[in-house]
């Protein structure tokens, strides 16, 4: 269950009682606790509305708390400059984001190019992420956003947040709007890249099997709170009925329209 | 037409560069406070409807209104050029702004906070990302202010700035379709041409398509490039005209007149009696309304064309008197005190309203007087410029004075009143005695025989702040010239001269320095 906080030093991100609202209004995120420990992924597991992504905001400053702290390697948000705290996060959302006016290369290169590297290291880097993510870089670099599919261009999206070697990787549900085999596809691919790479993410997702297939931990979200934080293996022997829930979708087999 | 276009060549170019350059200039002002406005209200939401209304307000403001506030103003008043661009430049805001909000506000969300999340600066997201992929939007704001401006630019000609308009109001005034059309399809070929411009512009910025992002850099290199030079030209080419239109200092005038064939034909010939002496001159013909007063006041004209009766009535706000001595007596010592401009001898003419019928009513029910038609006016239907609407010596005190009531009243444009007369649309109009469409039109003047309108006699008004000639004496007092001149006019022309002269122009369609030539040769004021 969620650590007591200061004495976690693996701790790479910290909710120290974190609550977020809006202009006064109910809760979005309640007295939030939770540690993210080096290396680890934790995926944030819940229904719309739940808070998850704004969970995953608060951690580079797109938004701040408006109780408690976000710390990020052992320092609050709100004290870090948000430029170099973004440059140092990944950040991969579910419709990619990338910039229609740049090309692949340059879309890859971007933060990078913002920290200023030489055009030939930039080139070098953004070579090197197309072949990890799976993209000949002869074939694609050069392409624009909108000559590529939806799986392509979340391809893209994952290695543009990976260029500049952040230690910490946010992913909004990055693979929730690609069709179910493309989604597995790269569902696998991710899981085997971040056991090689070895960084930290906090992965949002509502979809359970994936939760289930990517999570170091799985941190069930309801009504801004966290409810269930547990590792797959005892995820699925849980009691909790949100959790029971979720797991029942699993073993359901599919309604067929129209009958027999 | 041919003829036309072979006499008028370079007169229409000159005209044509004119009207571009007022688009030009007013556009380039315009992106440049419209596109930070349109930026920092993406940033303020707050300020958003506030400034969007105001601009949206001033684009519904009529651009003669407009001018009509502007030209007292210091600094950005005044007639010429300047004023023009001001009321340009305000038309031309809307468009743009409300593109560039349109333009920013457009973007996929996911692209915007992508940017911000990957660590870019505000100005980063701004230059790097929002501006880049608003271009072709905002450049759609640009195309359409381009369009207005290049419309509402004719307008500009009312306020002595030149360009395509001047054809266009003095096509209308002489009724001459050659001239209309020498204003109105230049101005509307430019339109098309800008519009198919930018056309090609904006596809080259639209994301959507398929380009290199290399080409459009260079692209847009080479527009700058463009824009510099022809800026650089044209700021040339104004410096050098305007060196020579300096007014005030000795061997410079600036002659202004209103804008018909008349006030223009006396400006030209004291022009043409200036010339003869060395003086330079910058002519500054073509002001509406009241517009040649304002001029003067401001120093921007030395002189103009006045009519006593006008001046008493509609500068001075006196009410109608029918003595022409006691008007032209009080005239003279109020514009001295009040205004310190100098009003010249009567000229000798007498350009009052002229109350017109057609030749073949007055001579078929035998009228004569204002009073015979009086039985008629039930049955009539009777146009009037707008000037003659809302003047305190006319239209009110006019149909009172008479008892006259007709079948309907049009409030239209003085110049199209005789053409609607000759036609048969009105039965009666108030045109201007000395008008040379009185003859060519078998038009008859009914007598005022209550003698209800005050004398029109023509003055010259003449600014006093003039400076003197280099020989020295102080200000206050004349240029030699202009007081030479002014010696030689009085009573010079008489109505049934000025009536012919402005046959030959509004008739006979000849060209106005022309006619002035030849009458100056007649009176043996030039050689």
């Amino acid at each position: 269950m969620s650590q007591a906080s200061g004495d976690n030093d693996d701790a790479l991100v910290s909710f120290r009682d974190v609550s977020f609202r809006i202009n006064g209004g109910l809760p979005i995120i309640d007295h939030l606790d939770l540690d993210v420990a080096q290396g680890e992924t934790l995926v944030l597991l819940g229904e719309s509305g739940c808070g998850k992504t704004t969970t995953l905001r608060l951690v580079n400053r797109l938004l701040t708390p408006t109780a408690g702290d976000v710390l990020v390697e052992g320092k609050a948000t709100i004290e870090w400059d948000s430029i170099r705290l973004r440059r140092r996060t990944g950040y991969v959302i579910q419709d990619a984001g990338l910039f229609p006016h740049f090309s692949v290369a340059e879309n890859v290169g971007l933060v990078p190019s913002l920290e200023r590297w030489t055009p030939d290291r930039i080139q070098r880097r953004s070579r090197e992420l197309l072949e990890l993510v799976g993209l000949d870089p002869a074939q694609f670099a050069n392409r624009y956003p909108r000559e590529l599919s939806g799986g392509q261009r979340q391809r893209v999206g994952v290695a543009r947040a990976l260029a500049a070697d952040p230690p910490l990787l946010l992913m909004d549900e990055p693979f929730g709007a690609l069709d179910p085999l493309t989604r597995a596809s790269l569902q696998k691919e991710f899981s085997e890249m971040k056991a090689r790479l070895g960084k930290t993410v906090i992965f949002v997702t509502h979809d359970v099997r994936e939760a289930l297939m990517l999570a170091s931990r799985i941190a069930l979200m309801d009504r801004g709170k966290i409810v269930l934080l547990e590792s797959p293996a005892d995820f699925v022997k849980s009691a909790n009925k949100l959790a029971r829930a979720y797991l029942e979708t699993l073993s359901e087999p599919p309604a067929v329209a129209g009958g027999l | 037409m041919f003829e036309f276009l072979k006499a008028n060549w370079s007169d229409i170019l000159a005209h044509i560069a004119q009207h571009v350059w007022l688009v030009f200039v007013s556009i380039a002002i315009a992106v440049l406070i419209a596109l930070p406005v349109g930026i920092l209200i993406t940033r303020r939401q707050r300020l958003r409807a506030p400034l969007l209304g105001i601009a949206n307000v001033m684009q519904t403001i009529p651009s003669l209104a407009l001018f009509g506030f502007l030209i007292p103003l210091p600094f950005i008043g005044g007639i010429g050029p300047r004023t023009a661009i001001v009321a340009l430049v305000f038309y031309a805001l809307l468009p743009i702004i409300r593109n560039t909000v349109t333009g920013i506000l457009g973007i996929d969300r996911s692209v915007r906070e992508a940017a911000v999340a990957m660590g870019m600066t505000d100005s980063q997201v701004l230059f790097q990302v929002e501006l880049p992929l608003a271009m072709s939007v905002i450049l759609t704001g640009v195309r359409v202010a381009v369009v207005i401006t290049i419309g509402v630019a004719i307008i500009a000609a009312e306020v002595g700035a030149g360009g395509l308009g001047e054809y266009i109001f003095r096509g209308l005034r002489l009724n001459d379709n050659r001239l209309l059309l020498a204003g109105a399809v230049p101005s509307a070929a430019m339109a098309l041409v800008a519009d198919f411009g930018f056309g090609l512009i904006e596809k080259r910025f639209d994301t959507s398509r398929q380009r290199s992002r290399y080409s459009s850099k260079r692209a847009l290199i080479w527009a700058t490039i463009l824009l510099t030079v022809m800026i650089a030209g044209w700021a040339g080419w104004r410096a050098l005209r305007s060196r020579t239109t300096e007014s005030g200092v000795h061997g410079h005038a600036t002659v202004g007149s209103k804008d018909f064939t008349e006030s223009i034909l006396l400006a030209e010939i004291v022009a043409q009696m200036l010339e003869v002496q060395n003086v330079e001159v910058d002519r500054r013909f073509d002001l509406g309304g009241n517009l040649a007063h304002t001029a003067i006041l401001g120093g921007q004209i030395d002189l103009y064309p006045e009519y006593t009766g006008t001046a008493f009535t509609a500068i001075l706000h006196h009410q109608p008197v029918s003595d022409p001595k006691a008007v032209y007596d009080q005239v003279k010592s109020e514009y001295d005190r009040q205004f310190n401009l100098w009003l010249s001898d009567p000229l000798g003419f007498d350009n009052t309203f002229a109350i017109l019928v057609r030749g073949e009513d007055a001579r078929r029910l035998n009228l004569k007087t204002i009073s015979d038609a009086s039985k008629q006016a039930p049955q009539w239907h009777a146009g009037f410029g707008h000037d003659f609407m809302v003047r305190p010596d006319g239209y009110d005190g006019f149909s009172r004075a008479y008892g006259l009531r007709f079948a309907g009243v049009s409030d239209m444009s003085l110049d199209l009143t005789y053409t609607a007369l000759s036609s048969h649309q009105v039965d009666l109009i108030a045109g201007n005695s000395t008008d040379g469409r009185i003859a060519a039109l078998d038009l008859v003047q009914l007598e005022d025989d209550r003698h209800y309108f005050p004398p029109y006699e023509a003055v010259f008004v003449i600014r006093r702040g003039i400076k003197y000639s280099p020989s020295g004496a102080g200000q206050g007092r004349l240029m030699d010239p202009f007081v030479e001149i002014m010696g030689k006019l009085a009573g010079a022309i008489s109505t049934d001269e000025m009536r012919q002269l402005n046959y030959e122009v509004d008739g006979a369609k000849r060209d106005k320095k022309i006619v002035v030539h030849e009458w100056l040769v007649k009176k043996g004021f030039v050689q």
